[in-house]
Formats: C-alpha cells, sequence, structure tokens
C-alpha cells in the first residue's frame, strides 16, 4: 500500500500541480494535459489499484480562474481508500483527455459535464448533449446560465400568468 | 335492478335522456392512460393497488396506448425535453378526452421553478382537473376521479362534437 | 425541441452516423424505438434499438426527460431549505437521499449527530430499502409476467408507507432527516408498528420468492440473460446488486460504515452468474437482511436527544423561544439567513437500493450551496445497458431494464 502523496509527485514532477487534505479527503490537482496518464498510474500500479471511478463532475468557479474544476472520484476495493484527482480548466484551454478508454463508466459522466458546462472532452466517442434537448442553447449548470425562474401564479396575477397558457380555462369558463 | 324489475312485474323500464345516459356510461368506463412521469406515478400505481382499488370506481383499467384511452392523468413533472413526446400523445387519443394534472409539479410547477421544467402542463394541453399535493395521497387522487365524473355528468350532447 | 419543429420532424440519416452500424444506415437491420412512454420502460426511458431479426445488434439509450434541474435549484436555496429537493430524486428511496445530503453537510460542518438519531436513520432507511424493493419487485413481475406480485407487494408497501406517514407526516416525501439528527423525535407508537413489520413480512418474501423461483416463464425470461462479469462490472461503474450479483462482495455499508452501520450484523449476498436471476435473488437477500438490520437497531435504539446541540447549526428545540433571548436570536438567524459553513469539499457515498449513492458537495462559505452535485447509482449501472443488450432477444431487454432497477428520477435528477 503506498501513499498516493509521495508516489505522484514522485512519477508526475510537475504534473502534480498541488495535493489538498480536507475533512480527511485527499485531492490531487492534476495538469489537464496528463490526467489520463495520472489516471491509468492511479489504477495500474501495485499498491495504488484505484481500479473503481465512482464519477466525474464539474463545479463553476465563477468568477475565480481557472474558472472550471473537474473532479474525478477514484476507490480503491483492495485498500479500500478514495481519491479525488482534479482538473482545473477555462475556456480557450485545450480540450481535457478523456478517460473513456480506461474506464466505460466515464462515457455518460463526461457527457453529462459536457452538456451542463460546456467542457469539451478529447478522444470521447460519442460527445452529445445527455440530458438537455440536442439543440438546447446554453450550458444549465453555469453560474452564468439564469435559474429560469418564473413569476408564480396567485390569485392576484392570474390574468397576467394565464396568457401565456394558451390551453387553461378560467374557474367556471366555458363547459 | 333484474331482481326488482323481476317482482315488480313489468318495471324494466328507465326513463331518462340520451345525454345523461351516455354521460354515466363514460363515468363508469373510463380508460385512463398509463402515463405515470415520476414520483406521482407511484402513488398513481397505489391507487390501484389493493387498498385503495380505483375500480371502484371504474379507473382501473390502464392503457399503455394513448389510442385506446379517455383520459390522460399526468403524473409528475413535465420537462422541456418531455413536453412535445406528451402533446404528441394527447394529439392521439381519441375524443372524448380528458387530462387530469395529478400533483403540484404539472398543475404550476410545484418546487421546481426553473430552467428545466414546464411550469404547469396546462401550457400544452387542456386541463379538466387539478389535484394538488407532492405527490398527492391515493385519496386526493380519488377525489379528482370523483369531480372529473361530476364534470362529465353535467357535459351537453352540444359539446360532444367538439370535446 | 419546439412543438412545430417536432411534428414536422423529419429524420435524416445523417444523425445516426458514428451511433450505430453500417449495416443499420444501409437497412439491413432494422431501428426501432422504444419509449419514453411505454410501460416496460418504469417512466420514461427511451431506449433506440438496433435489431436483426429479434436480436439486438445495438441498443442506445436517451435519457433526460425527466431532467429537474435539481442540482441548479438547490444552489438557490439554503442548506437546510434545499433538503426537500432530494426527495423527489430518486422517489422510491426518499430517506436514503435525505440521508446522503445530511451526511455531506454533516461532514462539511464536523457536526455531530446523537446516537438515538444514528440508530433511527438506519432503520428508516432499512424500511425504505424495503419499501423500494417491493416497487421493483411488482414491477418488475409486471415486465415479466408474473402479473399477480404486484398487487401483493403494494399491499405490504402500504403498512410502510403508514410509518412514514407516523414519523414524518408524509407518506412519500418525507424530508425526515436534518443536518444533526432528525426533525422530530419518534413517536411512541413506532416501534410496536416496526414490530409488526418484522412479524409479518418474513412469510410474505417467502411467498414472493416462492412465486418467482416456481415460475418456468420466469425462469427462462431471467437465467443466462444480461451478463456482464466482475471485470466489466467494474470497468462501467456498476454498484450496489448489479455489482453483487457479479460475484463482487463490496457494499458501502460493509466497506465504509457510516451513520453507525458498524455496530450492525448483517451478510452481503452475491451472485455467481452475473445474469438478471441472479440479481433478482441478491434483492430478494437484501430484503430479508434488512429485516435483520431492523431488528438490532429496534433493540439497541437507545434514549437521549434527537438532535445535535450545536446552536450554530441547528434551531432550538420550540419548548426554548419563550424562555431564551438568545435561542430568539439563533432561531431567527438560522431561518432567515442560514448557516454559514467553513469553505471546501467533500465527498460522501451511501448505498442506496440501487447502489453508491454519494453526494459532493461544494461551499463558498455562503449560506447556499455552490454546487451540489449527486452521484445516482442508476445513472452509472444504466450506461451500461448496451453492454448487457447485446445480442439478446429484444423481449430480454424488458427484462435487463427490469433488473438495473432504474428510477428516471435518480438517472436525470
Amino acid at each position: 500500500m503506498k501513499d498516493p502523496q509521495l508516489v505522484l509527485p514522485e512519477a508526475f514532477g510537475d504534473a502534480i500541480e498541488g495535493i489538498e487534505t480536507f475533512r480527511g479527503q485527499l485531492t490531487i490537482y492534476v495538469a489537464a494535459s496528463h490526467i489520463v496518464e495520472v489516471a491509468r498510474f492511479c489504477r495500474d500500479t501495485d499498491g495504488l489499484r484505484y481500479v473503481f471511478l465512482s464519477e466525474v463532475m464539474a463545479a463553476d468557479y465563477y468568477p475565480s480562474v481557472p474558472r472550471f474544476g473537474i473532479s474525478y472520484q477514484l476507490y480503491s476495493m483492495l485498500y479500500n481508500r478514495r481519491l479525488r484527482l482534479k482538473v482545473m480548466w477555462s475556456e480557450g484551454d485545450p480540450d481535457v483527455p478523456s478517460v473513456t478508454e480506461l474506464w466505460p463508466a466515464a462515457n455518460w459522466h463526461e457527457r453529462e459535464v459536457y452538456d451542463m458546462f460546456g467542457i469539451p472532452f478529447d478522444g470521447h466517442p460519442d460527445l452529445r448533449r445527455l440530458l438537455m434537448p440536442p439543440d438546447w442553447e446554453g450550458h444549465p449548470l453555469r453560474k452564468d446560465y439564469p435559474l429560469g425562474y418564473e413569476t408564480v401564479q396567485f390569485s392576484f396575477n392570474v390574468d397576467e400568468i394565464n396568457k401565456h397558457k394558451p390551453y387553461a380555462r378560467k374557474n367556471g369558463d366555458e363547459r | 335492478m333484474g331482481g326488482i324489475s323481476e317482482k315488480l312485474g313489468n318495471m324494466g323500464v328507465v326513463t331518462t335522456t340520451l345525454e345523461q345516459a351516455v354521460n354515466w356510461g363514460r363515468t363508469r368506463a373510463m380508460w385512463p392512460m398509463l402515463f405515470g412521469l415520476a414520483c406521482c406515478a407511484i402513488e398513481m400505481m397505489s391507487t390501484q393497488a389493493p387498498r385503495y382499488d380505483a375500480s371502484r370506481f371504474g379507473m382501473e383499467l390502464m392503457r399503455a396506448s394513448p389510442r385506446q384511452s379517455d383520459l390522460m392523468i399526468v403524473a409528475g413533472r413535465v420537462t422541456r425535453k418531455m413536453a412535445p413526446v406528451l402533446r404528441h400523445l394527447y394529439d392521439q387519443m381519441p375524443d372524448p378526452k380528458w387530462v387530469l394534472a395529478m400533483g403540484d409539479c404539472c398543475s404550476c410547477g410545484g418546487v421546481f421553478n426553473n430552467y428545466a421544467i414546464v411550469q404547469g402542463v396546462d401550457e400544452i394541453v387542456p386541463v379538466d382537473v387539478y389535484v394538488a399535493g407532492c405527490p398527492p395521497r391515493p385519496e386526493q387522487l380519488i377525489h379528482g376521479f370523483l369531480t372529473l365524473h361530476e364534470k362529465v355528468k353535467e357535459m351537453r350532447w352540444s359539446d360532444w362534437a367538439t370535446k | 425541441m419546439t412543438l412545430e419543429k417536432f411534428a414536422n420532424w423529419e429524420g435524416t440519416v445523417d444523425e445516426l452516423k458514428g451511433l450505430v452500424s453500417e449495416r443499420a444506415l444501409t437497412g439491413e437491420t432494422m431501428m426501432l424505438n422504444m419509449g419514453p412512454q411505454h410501460p416496460s420502460t418504469h417512466g420514461v426511458l427511451r431506449v433506440l434499438l438496433e435489431l436483426e431479426g429479434e436480436e439486438v445488434v445495438n441498443c442506445i439509450p436517451d435519457i433526460g426527460y425527466l431532467h429537474t434541474g435539481i442540482e441548479k435549484n438547490m444552489e438557490y436555496k439554503t442548506y437546510e431549505k434545499s433538503i426537500v429537493m432530494t426527495d423527489r430524486m430518486d422517489y422510491l428511496n426518499p430517506m436514503g437521499n435525505n440521508l446522503v445530503y445530511c451526511l455531506a453537510m454533516e461532514k462539511l460542518f464536523e457536526l455531530d449527530v446523537p446516537p438515538r438519531a444514528q440508530i433511527a436513520r438506519v432503520i428508516l432507511t432499512e424500511l425504505t430499502r424495503i419499501n423500494s424493493h417491493l416497487v421493483w419487485l411488482g414491477i418488475g413481475g409486471l415486465d415479466l409476467g408474473v402479473t399477480s406480485t404486484m398487487t401483493y407487494c403494494f399491499r405490504e408497501r402500504e403498512i410502510l408507507l403508514d410509518i412514514f406517514e407516523l414519523v414524518s407526516g408524509q407518506r412519500m416525501m418525507s424530508t425526515y432527516f436534518r443536518p444533526g439528527g432528525l426533525w422530530r423525535d419518534l413517536p411512541d407508537e413506532f416501534e410496536a408498528a416496526v414490530r409488526h413489520v418484522l412479524d409479518t413480512f418474513p412469510a410474505k418474501f417467502d411467498d414472493y420468492e416462492n412465486i418467482f423461483v416456481g415460475h418456468p416463464v420466469f425462469i427462462d425470461r431471467t437465467q443466462g440473460i444480461g451478463f456482464i462479469s466482475a471485470e466489466d462490472a467494474i470497468a462501467y461503474g456498476l454498484t450496489g446488486p448489479m455489482l453483487r450479483a457479479s460475484g463482487i462482495n463490496w457494499d458501502i455499508r460493509k466497506a465504509e460504515p457510516y451513520s453507525s452501520y458498524d455496530q450492525f450484523e448483517f451478510d452481503v449476498p452475491t451472485g455467481q452468474h452475473g445474469d438478471v436471476y441472479d440479481r433478482y435473488m441478491v434483492r430478494f437477500e437484501e430484503m430479508r437482511q434488512s429485516l435483520r438490520i431492523i431488528e438490532q437497531g429496534l433493540n439497541m435504539l437507545p434514549d437521549g436527544p434527537f438532535r445535535s446541540d450545536n446552536r450554530k447549526y441547528v434551531p432550538p428545540p420550540r419548548s426554548e423561544l419563550g424562555r431564551s433571548m438568545e435561542a430568539v436570536i439563533h432561531h431567527f438567524k438560522l431561518w432567515t439567513e442560514g448557516f454559514r459553513p467553513p469553505k471546501g469539499e467533500v465527498y460522501v457515498s451511501t448505498e442506496s437500493p440501487r447502489g453508491e449513492l454519494g453526494c459532493y458537495l461544494v461551499s463558498d462559505g455562503s449560506p447556499n450551496p455552490w454546487r451540489v452535485h449527486f452521484r445516482t447509482p442508476t445513472f452509472t449501472n444504466l450506461s451500461a445497458l448496451a453492454k448487457l443488450s447485446k445480442g439478446y432477444m429484444i423481449a430480454d431487454v424488458v427484462a435487463i431494464i427490469g433488473s438495473i432497477d432504474i428510477v428516471l428520477g435518480d438517472v436525470d435528477r
């Protein structure tokens, strides 16, 4: 059993951009260009064996730069411990390499990240929108995308809201 | 009725209007469409299940095909991606047809006031009965059924052509 | 897609390029659309099947018909207010969703949970697990032609829903778990109600198993169908009964015990063949193990507080409001502004009835969460559908979808 905090900087040098521990959870920041090699190293090296990819998710840290953080939750079934690899990315950077060749599980997770944040993945076999309709504009989970709140209909504004509900009937109307 | 009419002799005739007879028939054999979307669909199934037993009201025969159903129970939240599909299914249902919006989400958007959810299914299809609750209890849904029955019973023959 | 566009849509073959084989483009194999309104897709899943006769050559799931924007909406609510959104995610496992979100918050705040609340959480989540498996069994039976089980399973499920209503006032969307403990204390009638479940359910589980195991149609439609090997299951990220049916004994309740699961004794059932039949059997056994856990929990349920008394995060009880000015201030602060947790990111995972349910919580120090992400089990499990159904008959796809136990609210969020 090896300590990823020691092994990874030794093996990859500058590609490891930082190490952080919060509430006992280890996060290792990796340069976007090296994520596939680092992930393969974590998966295949004896003593690490992070064979299971739980999820790939992203967060928008607007307005700080780099703007997006993509987290890979790895789990080692042999040693029963978790590791989070994190890639920071901004718009205009080269596409993030896809880890689908290592774990087919990443396929939908990366598609979801692409759909929700607009982060493109290089080498992904089928990068399309997953949850939103194909012709949707914008990426909903970005911080500059509005929630899409609509005014709630109460008794004082029934008529106003009914204007854009062509099929709604007023009380006692028609039939 | 058969037993009584035999005892009383020649009493096997009930007079009514055509409207009432047809409307009564419609309420007693309404075929809802099996159209579960989200959480409310589970409560809709509970309504069919033994404890609540919607067949007491003639509402138990769920059809998977819109071509065979009279009532669309929109059970759950309607997303912008699902909305065209829902309208398509509604258009495929034969007349006369009714829509029951089950739950807060499809009545008015409920707690999900955001980009993904249609704020009330009445933006897409005409709704006859709204049932509140998140999700509504089976009793509430049954009350919705009975309210719809009342509405159907008051239909005039002149409405039949348009409905 | 607007209504007009949908009505006049004329698909082109180009849209399918890269997704399906060349044979489909030339018309040698047939493309068949299944869903999103289909009785066997358990909601609004849409699957595009490429068929050669009856055999499935390829299968492309299309999800998102129930994408609710829960994660986005939670960013606009305070931590405590956003718990209600989690219930509606996986609507067969509302208590489990509450639990994972509360655990993530407690990890972030370093909030303690009293032992009574921890044991009560275990009992209630295990009841929810049985509830969820009962619905899966009933609907799975409908898919496979064992139609009578649906009425039986829903009959038993009502007894469980009565317990949830007893503790929280709501049948399904209970929002009973709060950061630091429970919303209210367990009522006095709780123990008798759960004992009734413990007394009556084992015989009923035996009945159901007899209905299924002795049913030749069921055996024919499940054994050897939807096979996935252990290596593939890990690579595809399968969790829960799907993974255990392939022979891997991994259960987060055992591996990374949370909420006092380490005090309980239970077995983790596994299968050997990784087919639909084994997934059924694993879930059957899980229901019995859940009863074991519930019984132990009831026996060890301690008295004492049901919610943490850390006034930074937990509002004071009503009884204190009339006596203490400080309590009034805390109450006012917590219900108007909410609390301000430390900055940081945590990931917490639990074992939901369907697999690993994780919550990734990012806090920027404000009263609203900066980002909440749920790692939902059926999202990943469903992504393996193409792998699972290739080479089987079209009727088997229904059995395979049923064995994944999808809940579309869980997939799409």
